[in-house]
């Protein structure tokens, strides 16, 4: 036998060729997407010159001159407008991160309650996930915001719950500290109190790695969150004045409040993506093989000590991700606030866009923020979903 | 030695499994935490019974007669509401003498998506019979002939809206799923980047901003003095919207089926698309059916939100049948329990059908 030597490859130029034609459909449907994308832009800068849009971001420079239901920062209609839309921004942040807690521990719950040994406890879990998926998110809110609204007092009639709390058509209102120099240092003692504890979490752990004996976790983390706050507090002259709403001529005034709109837009989306992340931890949990639960079962662990140290964390792996998803729909779900007139951000930039008549710069203000916090909220996750995956040697 | 015969002590009779009273010792009372909350859960049940009782049924008014209502009005529901409303609440603004139109289309659309589920019917000629069904329910909706009088999209509304959009919109999003599915995973850069842009990006806005766009932003991209139906564009919209979440689903799909299926069919001499038709995209879409299931149901809720951009479906019709009329506006609560009851037997048909159809699918795996 002898070696033939290899002929040198020969590049096909042909139409027949993979690669050739691979090439060719890909210029051709970039060729494609440029072409339409010069037609949009082509058309929308004539529209523009035959309407007379004006274009471009300097509005946000201007002043707004509409006010603003509710605000976590000071806001009054005199603003520009980037200052209305950060205050939409921090009301979607508000409620979305609020609502991805509360759902979070209800979805938990009801998830793992369709495992229980009690019929009644099953059934209802199930019928909860059933009715409450199967109905729009939308209708949910809509629903929600006339319930509170028809049940909540009118003016004259407001209701109070120890001369503290406030129940009016202004929502719930209820004392808070007045803003201040103790205060600001009570919170950053609390910080430090985290830091603290969770550096304490982390000895406990390697202590009870080394020799085998649990140290105890929560109550002396609860103390040190307590003493980093109180610390602040005394440090700052322990200041005790508080903000009390009152009754005034038509609204309570004072303190600070729950709106209707925001609670209703909270509990609709809470109800609404409970379901949801109840089915999450359910197909988590029913993931887990039964040997697992019957083995620590076995070695005496109690049924909640089984759920806690065996089945969840290993139910994790499976939860997160989809978990994920659920929080980034809860947060975009938010943006139907706009329907009953919570001024989360699409609301304040639906308000903006019909005063300043400039669609496409409200909407790419919409969507970048949307798309960061997606982007954001998925990148942590992510980091998180690393942590807890299976440790492969 | 003498020993008497003594027989031992019968056995008891083995404990019963069978029946509800074993079932309700195991399920109800299996152990103290267990009972109390049995009977804090049926206390409660019977405690809040009566007062719903009363309320649905008992001390409810089901005549349309407004007086009866207000008389009721905290004591018990007013379902008259809904005997009154219930042509607006269902057909929206859609002119009243002719609303019989929508109804046959409506009744033919449904029909057809149940025929289309059943698994008898996934032959060829299916195809074409929605096509001869679109064509017939948008004449019925629109007329213009056969002595139908033209009805135009904006008084469109209610139930047939809902059922309309979102079954146009399953139905055109799916073919365009597919297509972004199989570019995603495509071995050319261009096309899979334009892919993975155009669904990371729709996946990260909501739905709303899409509709924004589809009904504020959309006039401006077209050429000047084309006008485009704003029902047509919620349509596009939404289409565009589905098919990324759809396409991911695909994806799904396409990532379980094993590299040796695609390689055994460029064995055989299949050019790309006869092995993606023929081999892999047969079998990747039958792992999805659940998942896609659960994205019809989806799209069929989020057609509540085109009532934002004035289109008046369902949700939006129920607000404008009550909102428009003084009197019969404090029975709105009513209203939306309709709807919702509505919703709720559409969308919970569709995940059993899914829960189903999952069953039938795997029965070639369970063997």
């Amino acid at each position: 036998m002898t070696a033939t030597a290899v002929p040198p490859k020969k590049r096909n130029w042909s139409l027949r060729s993979r690669a050739v034609r691979g090439v060719l459909y890909q210029i051709i449907a970039l060729g494609l997407i440029a072409l339409a994308v010069w037609f949009l832009a082509h058309n929308t800068l004539q529209n523009m010159r035959v309407r007379g849009i004006q274009s471009g971001f300097d509005f946000l420079d201007q002043p707004a001159g509409f006010d603003i239901g509710e605000s976590l920062i000071p806001y009054d209609s005199m603003n520009p407008y980037w200052k209305a839309f950060l205050v939409g921004v921090l009301n979607t942040l508000r409620v979305s991160v609020i609502g991805i807690v509360l759902a979070t521990v209800l979805g938990t719950l009801l998830g793992i309650g369709r495992f229980s040994h009690n019929a009644l406890v099953r059934g209802l879990c199930y019928a909860y996930v059933e009715v409450f998926r199967n109905v729009p998110v939308l209708l949910h809110l809509l629903m929600w915001y006339l319930v509170l609204v028809s049940a909540l007092p009118g003016p004259g009639e407001e209701r109070s719950v120890f001369g503290l709390f406030f129940l009016s058509n202004g929502g719930v209102s209820y004392p808070v500290p007045v803003w201040g120099l103790g205060q600001a240092l009570a919170l950053a003692g609390l910080l430090v109190g985290v830091v603290l504890s969770w550096l304490w979490a982390k000895r406990a752990r390697r202590l009870f790695e080394l020799t085998g004996k649990p140290r105890l976790v929560l109550w002396p983390s609860l103390a040190l969150l307590l003493a980093g706050a109180l610390a602040g507090w005394l440090l700052g002259g322990a200041p005790t004045a508080w903000s009390i709403p009152k009754v005034g001529e038509f609204s309570v005034n004072g303190g600070s409040s729950l709106t209707p709109e925001f609670i209703a837009v909270l509990l609709g989306l809470v109800f609404y993506t409970t379901s949801y992340i109840a089915e999450v931890v359910r197909a988590g949990i029913a993931s887990v093989a039964r040997g697992q639960s019957e083995a620590s079962a076995a070695l005496g662990l109690s049924k909640g000590q089984q759920m806690r140290l065996v089945v969840l964390p290993q139910a994790l792996r499976v939860i997160i991700p989809p978990m994920t998803n659920q929080f980034l729909n809860l947060t975009k779900n938010s943006s139907l606030a706009v329907a009953i007139g919570y001024p989360d951000l699409v609301s304040i930039s639906n308000t903006a866009l019909n005063q300043t008549g400039r669609a496409i710069e409200c909407i790419s203000i919409i969507m970048a923020v949307y798309l960061t916090t997606s982007l954001g909220t998925s990148l942590l996750m992510n980091l998180y979903n690393k942590h807890a995956a299976i440790k492969e040697r | 030695m003498s020993a008497t015969f003594r027989s031992i002590a019968p056995r008891p009779a083995p404990v019963s499994t069978e029946g509800f009273v074993p079932w309700a010792r195991a399920n109800l009372f299996g152990n103290w935490p267990s009972a109390v909350t049995t009977l804090l859960l049926l206390g409660m049940f019977f405690w809040y019974l009566p007062g719903m009782l009363n309320w649905m049924v008992l001390k409810a008014v089901f005549v349309p007669n407004i007086q009866q209502c207000q008389a009721a009005r905290d004591t018990g529901a007013c379902w008259g509401v809904i005997a009154e409303k219930y042509r607006l609440i269902i057909f929206g603004r859609y002119p009243f003498d002719e609303q019989w139109r929508p109804e046959v289309a409506t009744i033919a659309l449904v029909a057809l998506l149940m025929a289309s589920c059943v698994r008898m019917f996934w032959r060829p000629w299916l195809a074409l019979l929605w096509l001869l069904v679109m064509a017939f329910v948008f004449i019925m909706m629109h007329g213009g002939v056969a002595g139908l009088s033209v009805v135009e999209t904006d008084r469109w509304g209610g139930l047939p809206l809902t059922v309309l959009v979102a079954t146009l919109s399953i139905v055109l999003a799916f073919p365009l799923s597919v297509l972004v599915a199989l570019g995603r995973r495509s071995k050319m850069p261009a096309i899979k980047t334009i892919c993975t842009i155009y669904v990371e990006l729709i996946r990260g806005v909501p739905l709303i901003s899409v509709l924004f766009m589809a009904s504020f932003m959309f006039p401006l991209f077209m050429p000047p003095g084309t006008s485009i139906d704003v029902l047509l564009r919620v349509l596009v919209g939404i289409t565009l919207f589905s098919a990324a979440y759809l396409a991911e689903i695909v994806r799904g799909g396409l990532q379980a089926i094993p590299k040796g299926q695609q390689e055994a069919a460029d064995t055989l001499g299949l050019s790309y698309w006869q092995a993606q038709r023929k081999i892999i995209l047969p079998q990747a879409l039958a792992i999805v059916v659940p998942g896609v299931m659960n994205s019809f149901i989806a799209i069929f809720k989020d057609t509540s939100l085109i009532t934002i951009v004035s289109l008046y479906e369902l949700t939006g019709s129920m607000g404008l049948a009550l909102d428009s009329d003084s009197d019969w506006r404090p029975f709105k609560i009513e209203g939306y329990i309709f709807i919702t009851a509505i919703y709720f037997v559409f969308c919970f048909s569709m995940s059993r059908y899914s829960l189903w159809i999952e069953k039938q699918l795997s029965t070639s795996k369970n063997r």
